[in-house]
């Protein structure tokens, strides 16, 4: 171990630099005012209609222009803007000349292309399932724009024109913890020394009728829709289901050896990750966390921290009755006698899930609870459920200082994958 | 405290495409002496001819009922091939192995529900408010299961459920890119110690309308009766022949598969993957300098989409800077794959090079070869972006 390698002789991998977009906000300074005073960016739904849903809310972002309306253009729009955010703060202009590793949403055809794809079907008198006829307009005449709406590959591929990025970029979907996995990715693709630094990209803008109704058949979703801001209340007692949120965030790691070098600000280290599938269920978490617990327990060893050597926790919480309660059960399992001393919040109170960004907008919040010494409130937190008796700096932030943090993240699929970030080594 | 690189080798292979199901029924396809017949389907999803996936009796991999019923075709085709990989590499039944191994799918997105679809566009012809009526009829005839076979990640997730594998799991997605990088991430993790064995691959079905429309967008799709992969040119439509096909590969270092007496089929020397623009020769020149420092392969697996442009561009690429090495368009007698094109090509190499295979034509226009194949290149060019390439070989041969 030197100033520059971790406790397994490792490159330490320190953040340079961090963008986010999220429904409270555009930027690092307007979203930390929002999250550290306890606001909530969920609202009613006006995308499309709602009234006949049960769940009628989201934190959807209808703040950025885009030039076409889908998911494909929404999710890189907020990518772009949370990179650039992110490399003025490390201060890196020019070509990024690192990997990309993005955490980006599976996209489908948006159901308006569906109608007029319909509609130019049938006025050619077009036989066969939707497809089929769909197919049948496309030979008369192609739609690129349509095709690069519905690739994968479409949002990395315009990243990493736009900033220069080396090789072929990595785009990834562990469901709620692509935004960990990209971090992690980016973290052992410079531990592997076969670069100094690496962006690390989630956006998640796919939030539809379609995607809001999936999510509701699985009674996945809060239908506390008045008011739309108390809906999200992970660890509360009355907390019914997660609310769909969009977002993204971006971050700059660097070998502290390089960013260094180069007289980079510091603004946190990324000490450790953990990863570990669940076997158990599609959508259900072992009813023994031991995937949970695993997951935790391989971050904290990969970072070489003992469990009561964490100072905070930002919580998966999404506000479900299963995963606050198997977050809880992990939790206690790891830290012990010792949970009920670090603070637990869920930034999910206030900016709902923002699936695929999750991961990697938590740690940017992770991060900055860390440089500004508060840390953000578990909103809505009326009615706490007996049975999860956690310090989750309930409604109020608190003025404390932190230097070592654990971020969780769960998903369906049986993803987990978490996080632990240091303050900069003294 | 950087230790040497560790050598990555190839322990298990699991395969499935309209050439049958498993690694014997494409062993003879990299040994026979003569083309395979091709297995095509011109009619069913005229005018696109497809190569249909083989009768595969799921049971075999995917034991429970219940969990087959959890999934659509194109998440059984991966947990089943997956499956096939496990067992071929000898540690299905190995529950610590599976326990800590990783995962990396190559994946694209399930099958939707085509007649709920139809239904819907049809009750909308006649319905002034389209957005209430889409609400209404998605509440009534979505199921809710079909959500989780749509799912990209759920491929792996099913893989965790049904075969225990749950080390780790990271789906990547992204059309030919997702099995590149795929592979090359596992590569180097192996390589640099920061895994000892992980399952990699990905699954790919044909028979889908709803994929068609992706491709169709840019008329990338050959019509007609499917012509010989290098013959496309004068044909109706882009010239891919979509495949319905599945590899997954185990990848161990060589000191996790010898501590483990497995048996080697090829060592992965080399993993490489770019992008970029392509035109006036630049694709050209990145391939050039993936392929520069790897020692000449005596067989060029190439999974050319059939795309005629970058098909016919990327055969002349090869011809003139690897005239030694016997090409071999695997596409042709598979189909394209997307997703698992990169990984099916690394299959066929890893049971051609264990086999010291004389691999025949397998399009009209190759050339026949008197070689075995000790070194292998496998190239796999995305039909809009992304390529990449891995070499292997018999013994190893790292450049």
């Amino acid at each position: 171990m030197t100033r520059f390698t971790d406790h397994q002789g490792r490159p330490l991998v320190a953040v340079t630099g961090m963008g986010i977009v999220s429904s409270l906000g555009r930027g690092k300074a307007d979203n930390w005012a929002a999250l550290s005073g306890g606001r909530s960016g969920i609202h009613r739904i006006t995308r499309f209609p709602t009234d006949d849903l049960s769940t009628r809310i989201a934190g959807t972002v209808e703040f950025i222009e885009v030039p076409l309306i889908n998911a494909t253009e929404l999710s890189y729009a907020m990518a772009r803007e949370t990179t650039e955010e992110a490399l003025a703060q490390a201060a890196l202009s020019g070509d990024f000349d690192g990997p990309l590793f993005l955490a980006a949403p599976p996209i489908e055809a948006e159901w308006a292309s569906r109608f007029a794809y319909a509609d130019m079907a049938r006025a050619i008198g077009a036989e066969g399932n939707a497809y089929e006829r769909f197919n049948a307009v496309l030979r008369e005449r192609a739609d690129p724009d349509l095709h690069q709406s519905v690739l994968f590959g479409t949002i990395s591929e315009r990243l990493a024109d736009r900033f220069v990025t080396r090789g072929l970029p990595v785009t990834l979907s562990t469901a709620c913890a692509s935004g960990a996995t990209a971090i992690q990715l980016g973290v052992e693709a410079i531990r592997q020394g076969r670069t100094d630094r690496a962006l690390t990209v989630a956006t998640d803008g796919s939030v539809s009728a379609e995607s809001l109704i999936r999510f509701s058949l699985l009674s996945a979703l809060s239908t506390q829709n008045e008011p739309p801001e108390r809906a999200s209340r992970p660890f509360t007692r009355d907390r019914d289901g997660f609310v769909l949120a969009e977002g993204a965030a971006t971050l700059v790691l660097e070998s502290l050896e390089s960013a260094t070098a180069r007289g980079a600000t510091i603004l946190g280290i990324i000490a450790g990750c953990g990863e570990k599938a669940d076997h158990f269920h599609r959508t259900r978490s072992s009813p023994d966390g031991g995937p949970a617990i695993a997951t935790i327990r391989e971050a904290l060893a990969d970072a070489g921290l003992a469990p009561d050597a964490v100072g905070y926790i930002n919580a998966h919480g999404t506000s479900t009755p299963e995963n606050d309660k198997m977050e809880y059960l992990a939790l206690s399992s790891v830290f012990g006698d010792a949970l009920a001393s670090i603070p637990v919040s869920s930034n999910k109170s206030m900016i709902g899930h923002t699936l695929t960004a999750a991961g990697a907008i938590e740690a940017v919040f992770s991060l900055m609870t860390m440089t500004s010494g508060t840390l953000p409130p578990t909103i809505n937190h009326d009615v706490p459920d007996p049975a999860i008796p956690l310090d989750v700096v309930p409604n109020v932030k608190r003025d404390q200082t932190v230097t070592s943090v654990l971020s969780n993240s769960f998903g369906f699929g049986g993803q987990n994958a978490c996080l632990v970030m240091m303050a900069e080594p003294a | 405290m950087k230790s040497a690189p560790h050598d990555v080798v190839v322990t298990g292979v699991g395969i499935v495409t309209c050439q049958g199901v498993g690694r014997a029924a494409h062993e003879s396809l990299v040994t026979a002496t003569e083309a395979p017949q091709a297995v095509v389907d011109n009619a069913t999803y005229a005018p696109y001819p497809i190569h249909p996936l083989p009768e595969v009796d799921w049971s075999e991999q995917i034991p429970r009922r219940g969990d087959q019923r959890q999934m659509d075709q194109w998440q059984r085709l991966g947990v089943f091939t997956a499956g096939l990989a496990l067992a071929d590499a000898g540690l299905k039944d190995d529950a610590d192995a599976c326990a800590t191994m990783d995962m990396i799918v190559a994946a694209g997105g399930g099958e939707r529900d085509l007649a709920v679809d139809t239904l819907i566009i049809d009750e909308a012809a006649n319905h002034n408010d389209r957005e209430r009526l889409l609400n209404q009829k998605l509440m009534t005839e979505l199921r809710p299961t079909l959500f989780l076979a749509q799912l990209s990640n759920l491929m792996a997730g099913n893989i965790s459920i049904v075969h225990k594998v749950t080390g780790s799991s990271r789906t990547f997605m992204g059309e030919e890119s997702a099995g590149i990088s795929a592979v090359e991430t596992a590569y180097g993790r192996i390589r640099a110690g920061q895994s000892t064995h992980a399952l990699v691959g990905g699954a790919h079905v044909a028979e889908r309308p709803d994929m068609h429309f992706v491709f169709e967008a840019i008329n990338a799709l050959a019509q007609g009766d499917r012509r010989s992969l290098w013959d496309r040119g004068g044909q109706a439509g882009g010239g891919i022949v979509l495949g319905s096909a599945a590899a997954f590969l185990v990848l161990e270092s060589r000191e996790h598969a010898e501590a483990r007496g497995a048996p080697i089929y090829a060592v992965l020397d080399a993993v490489g993957g770019d992008r970029g623009p392509r035109g006036d020769g630049i694709m050209e020149d990145r391939l050039a300098r993936m392929i520069e420092t790897v020692p000449e392969p005596d067989l060029v697996l190439s999974g050319a989409s059939g795309l005629i442009d970058l098909s016919a561009r990327e055969r002349h690429f090869l011809q003139k800077t690897l005239p030694k090495a016997a090409l071999r368009g695997y596409s042709n007698v598979t189909g394209h794959g997307l997703e698992a094109q990169f990984p099916l090509g690394i299959a066929l190499a890893a049971l051609a090079l264990k086999a010291k295979g004389v691999v025949p034509p397998l399009a009209d226009g190759e050339r026949k070869t008197t070689r075995q194949a000790n070194r292998a290149l496998v190239t796999t060019i995305g039909y809009v972006r992304g390529e990449g390439i891995a070499a292997l070989s018999a013994t190893g041969d790292r450049p």
